[in-house]
């Protein structure tokens, strides 16, 4: 890492540590997050991401390693940390017995807002957050998604330097899910550094510059996620046959895998041009019929799965 | 600190308010528990005046007692729900959180006891305790209710869940039985006499009910504000040691 690199990484961790018990969470976890990207960590339950994130917001401490984030030391200065940071924990810390107004009135308030600076934030936000209907009901009756929402404006009563979301969609419904997801992706352009931690692929491809897999306290993978799809190597031709006795031939021919209901054969390649034409040769040759053919470039979950299997784990 | 304090007094307030029921409930068990002594058992007990003007300032304190107790169930909801991990990621002092439950408590409690003491008024309760009396009753009463809820505040800190934290109105409530509150000590074996005599509950109520008919106070008056004062720095102190533990990184 260049001295320049160091210098822009406006969160990052080196040789993370924490145990509870016994039970070792963060195995020296390393991370740089630069300024104004959106971060994934992505894994697995039980793969440290809360932890990590409650280390890296202060309200953890590590047993061993460095973290800095906007520049301070989380155990040094926690103060100015929390000064730079918002943190949406996993579960929506709303306060119920509240309106919506009043919770966002409220962290404005904490956040040293004058009461008028505050009231016009408030408004702001619920516009903002599409919650301005809802504004004057009590939390308790909001929607999972609205809550999320709700507590996403939350982090933004002033602008942090920081975002930190811990799993901002879990459990949430694919219509809410998807209304999360504009939040975050519209607070990217604003120029928020955001990490958030999934368990979800789609969710990380999507909002994340930059995905690293979290497996077992330790990150096992970083890259963009077509950089991460690269690592997993192979692409897969899938062949499609006009008939079962077309495919019963080619998968006498080719080792690869049938589909019967689909009709075709998923075989394993790199994804060449040359790859794609001896397939194809062979197929002649035998006199094999092919009505088309896709080219799969592994997804994300082939990724994940080959990068958390068992042989990571082993290795580990 | 002060001015985060007065954000979360505004929370516990709003809470309270929102909470119709538990402040029902902090009424009318006091209330049903009055009537019951008064007109099912109070006939039978021999206190040398009105029954009445006997239990009333036992009833008002159990009352008290019961809704600062709910401070430990508030308390604990916030340190269980995630709310906390919100407050301590600012950069505030948490512990402004609790000084906010604490206030409210209060708060509601002033409210609630108030309630009681009219429907008392209502039943016969005549009290002939003049003006300054009952200025010290107000005040016994408000530190009776500041030190019980920062002991609640604690429980709240000390326990997993919020239904266990609730265990504390049931402590807070049956240590009147044990008191004179609803019968003179005397008439009770040696052994709860010796409980009864020394736990803080009763100086208090000996307190109040001296003030309030006009009787003598004596001892029990020191007795009384020096118990509700060691609640409230040994209820601070632990609060915020218990605090600290609970949210240490």
């Amino acid at each position: 890492m260049t001295y320049t690199e160091f210098m822009t990484y406006t969160v990052e961790a080196v040789g993370l540590r924490k145990s509870f018990g016994r039970h070792a969470v963060l195995k020296g976890l390393d991370l740089g997050v630069r300024r104004g990207e959106v971060f994934a960590l992505l894994g697995p339950n039980g793969a440290g991401k809360t932890t990590a994130v409650r280390v890296l917001a202060t309200l953890l401490g590590p047993d061993g390693g460095t973290a800095r984030v906007a520049g301070h030391d989380v155990v040094a200065e926690p103060e100015r940390v929390r000064a730079a940071i918002s943190l949406t924990g996993q579960y929506a810390a709303v306060d119920e017995l509240l309106t919506g107004r009043e919770n966002l009135a409220m962290m404005a308030r904490l956040r040293r807002l004058d009461r008028r600076a505050a009231r016009e934030r408030t408004a702001e936000l619920l516009d903002r957050f599409d919650l301005a209907d809802a504004a004057d009901r009590r939390a308790a009756t909001y929607s999972g998604g609205m809550r999320r929402r709700l507590d996403l404006a939350a982090s933004l009563v002033t602008r942090p330097q920081v975002l930190f979301l811990d799993e901002p969609t879990t459990g949430l419904d694919p219509r809410s899910r998807r209304e999360v997801w504009s939040a975050v992706a519209d607070l990217a352009r604003s120029g928020v550094t955001v990490l958030l931690t999934t368990q979800y692929l789609e969710e990380a491809d999507r909002l994340a510059d930059r995905i690293a897999v979290l497996h077992g306290g330790e990150i096992v993978a970083e890259g963009t996620a077509a950089e991460l799809k690269d690592r997993a190597g192979a692409a897969t031709v899938e062949l499609f046959l006009p008939d079962r006795a077309a495919l019963a031939d080619a998968s006498a021919a080719l080792d690869g895998v049938p589909d019967g209901e689909k009709l075709s054969l998923r075989v394993p390649g790199d994804g060449s041009a040359r790859h794609v034409r001896e397939v194809l040769d062979l197929l002649d040759r035998r006199g094999v019929p092919v009505d088309r053919l896709e080219l799969h470039r592994p997804t994300l979950d082939e990724v994940f799965l080959s990068l958390t299997g068992p042989e990571v784990r082993g290795a580990a | 600190m002060l001015r985060d304090s007065t954000t979360f007094i505004g929370r516990g307030l709003r809470h309270s308010l929102r909470s119709v029921d538990a402040l029902l409930v902090a009424v009318i068990l006091p209330v049903v528990i009055l009537l019951l002594f008064v007109y099912v058992f109070g006939g039978a007990i021999a206190v040398g005046g009105q029954y009445v003007d006997y239990v009333v300032p036992g009833i008002i304190l159990l009352c008290a007692g019961y809704g600062a107790a709910g401070t430990a169930v508030g308390v604990n909801q916030d340190m269980t729900t995630g709310v906390i991990d919100r407050f301590r990621s600012l950069p505030i002092a948490g512990s402004a959180v609790l000084v906010g439950h604490v206030v409210a408590s209060v708060a509601r409690n002033v409210v609630s006891t108030s309630l009681v003491l009219a429907v008392a008024l209502l039943i016969g309760f005549r009290p002939t305790g003049g003006p300054l009396a009952w200025l010290a009753v107000a005040g016994v009463l408000l530190l009776f209710m500041v030190g019980v809820s920062w002991l609640a505040a604690c429980f709240g800190l000390l326990v997993r869940t919020p239904e266990a934290a609730g265990a504390f109105s049931f402590v807070v409530m049956f240590l009147p039985y044990v008191s004179s509150a609803f019968v003179p000590t005397e008439t009770m074996p040696a052994v709860l006499r010796g409980v009864a005599g020394h736990q803080p509950v009763t100086p208090v109520i000996e307190t109040l009910r001296g003030l309030m008919m006009s009787g003598p106070v004596g001892g029990s008056g020191v007795a009384a504000v020096l118990w509700c004062t060691s609640f409230t720095v040994v209820g601070v102190l632990g609060a915020a040691f218990l605090f600290r533990r609970r949210t240490a990184p």
